[in-house]
């Protein structure tokens, strides 16, 4: 079994005086894609914010290759290997397309080179010279994930790369993150779209009210299904 | 000699020269408040101070240490601007969370002490600095000296390097990226406060620059600072808040405007860019350059 890349122990968040995390527990092993399900509110981001350090008051434990990070500022965080592509996309209106590209700094050896994500991405060559926010929605997500496979990052934490996109965005953000998994990054997802989460992930973690309440292994989906359909409201 | 519009072209090219010298004052520093205000979102009502010190600096510096003009152009700024990195550590970061006003007030308040604690010490009348390239050419229609023409063309030079550096380099992208969305840059891995530091160091340094080329034109005083930051602002604000072109186009035809308004109506001079800061704001709000947020 492959060693724990993220453990996540009693995580508690809070917004100002909101307390959003009630105690998050979980874990996730090198090379794995796990999700993180749940409804609106359930913490889903709030719980990568806060890994990624973004989160200011937060108590608890996350280890990252054995190592603590809470009370790390996000910087130190993103430099020991964990790159954050956030629900918003974050792309700068300032710069074009390569600029955005190339803005996370390098962390580690093994990321892609800008050739490389430019063929993984191909719509983004014809547009390197655009300004990053004219891009159509997909292919700002597509951007938004490009970049941090530059960074070398061991760890890709996707907030829902496919809301608000058409269906054939979505299949091929599917397959992209497929073969990211391929490559060997470990990836933790935040997804609403439950049927596009089921088809690429090794496990879901389901968040209910600030709490991992439920897992479910990909081999277990099936019978699982009417209980993880309760848990999201679909 | 011709005349335009009955004006002798000696009055009209002297005051469009005095204009242009004035621009490319107004161009250095509007363009280091732009960059600080983009960065930090801070309005550096130290920035006259910052450029008096750079002034105070070339002139302790000779008179001391003996050191010439042309190395006081790299040390003044450099002194001067860690001395803004020492001001942002010890009181400006405090304030970044807080609204605008905060920021303004504190700012204020270091510019009256800085200003203060020179005048105390040298007094409020001028001290000469020695002109460094003394000597001009005489054009026909009018004489330019030397050193004017050295500092309109130095102010060029350091504006488009400036904006070169943040428009064009990977130092720029991580600044203007900062100036969108701090908190994922930082979460790329970059050190934002520390670049935060640095934009603030490197707008304090540009004003004192600026100071060290108005030494040999004005005289070195404690005040010199004071009512150009007023102008400096409105070139700021009809810019557009942080827009670094901007800064350097405004600037630039600013002094020009104000030089022929010296020409053709002499009394409105002293008011004219403010009515075109009133114009511009009732216009277009977010200034000839800016963005609306």
């Amino acid at each position: 079994m492959a060693e724990t890349l993220l453990k996540v122990a009693g995580l508690q968040s809070w917004y100002g005086e909101s307390h959003i995390l009630h105690g998050v527990d979980f874990e996730i092993r090198r090379g794995e894609l796990v999700t993180l399900l749940g409804r609106n509110g359930a913490g889903k981001t709030t719980t990568l914010k806060s890994i990624m350090g973004i989160v200011e008051k937060r108590t608890g434990s996350i280890t990252f290759e054995g190592q603590e990070t809470v009370g790390q500022p996000s910087d130190k965080i993103a430099r020991r290997g964990i790159a954050y592509c956030p629900e918003e996309r974050g792309i700068f209106s300032s710069l074009n397309v390569d600029e955005n590209l190339s803005l996370p700094p390098v962390v580690k050896p093994g990321g892609l080179s800008i050739e490389e994500i430019y063929t993984l991405f191909p719509n983004l060559l014809e547009r390197r010279r655009s300004q990053g926010t004219k891009l159509s929605g997909g292919e700002q997500q597509m951007l938004a994930i490009g970049r941090i496979l530059r960074t070398g990052a061991d760890l890709l934490l996707l907030d829902e790369p496919t809301e608000g996109l058409a269906p054939v965005i979505v299949q091929r953000i599917g397959e992209i993150i497929r073969q990211l998994k391929t490559r060997g990054f470990t990836i933790l997802l935040v997804e609403q779209n439950f049927h596009f989460a089921a088809t690429i992930a090794d496990r879901h973690y389901v968040m209910e009210d600030g709490r991992v309440v439920d897992t479910v292994v990909a081999s277990d989906v099936q019978q699982s299904i009417g209980k993880l359909q309760a848990y999201l409201g679909v | 000699m011709f005349e335009l519009l009955g004006i002798p072209p000696q009055a009209l090219f002297g005051q469009l020269l005095l204009g242009l010298i004035n621009g490319a004052f107004y161009a250095m520093l509007s363009l280091g408040l732009a960059v600080i205000f983009g960065m930090l979102n801070v309005i550096n009502f130290t920035h006259g101070a910052q450029y008096m010190m750079g002034a105070f600096a070339a002139w302790l510096l000779l008179g001391y240490l003996d050191v010439p003009f042309w190395a006081s152009l790299v040390l003044a700024p450099v002194i001067v601007g860690l001395i803004g990195i020492v001001l942002e550590k010890l009181l400006l970061k405090r304030i970044y969370h807080l609204d605008h006003l905060y920021g303004f007030l504190l700012t204020f308040g270091m510019a009256l002490v800085i200003e203060g604690l020179f005048q105390l010490q040298w007094g409020s009348s001028g001290a000469p600095y020695p002109n460094p390239i003394p000597g001009g050419y005489n054009l026909g229609f009018m004489f330019l000296p030397t050193y004017r023409g050295f500092v309109v063309l130095a102010a060029l030079v350091i504006c488009l390097v400036t904006w070169y550096g943040i428009e064009r380099t990977k130092l720029g992208a991580y600044l203007r990226a900062a100036t969108e969305n701090p908190t994922l840059v930082r979460a790329f891995g970059i050190n934002v406060p520390r670049l935060i530091t640095l934009t603030y160091g490197l707008g304090v340094a540009l004003a004192a620059l600026a100071g060290v080329l108005a030494a040999p034109i004005q005289q070195v005083s404690a005040l010199m600072g004071t009512n150009l930051v007023l102008v400096v602002f409105a070139v700021v604000v009809i810019g557009g808040m942080g827009s670094i072109m901007g800064s350097i186009v405004t600037g630039f035809g600013l002094g020009m405007i104000e030089g022929l308004t010296k020409v053709f109506y002499p009394p409105a001079s002293n008011t004219v860019i403010f009515v075109v800061m009133a114009i511009v704001l009732l216009v277009k709000p977010a200034g000839l350059f800016g963005q609306t947020k």
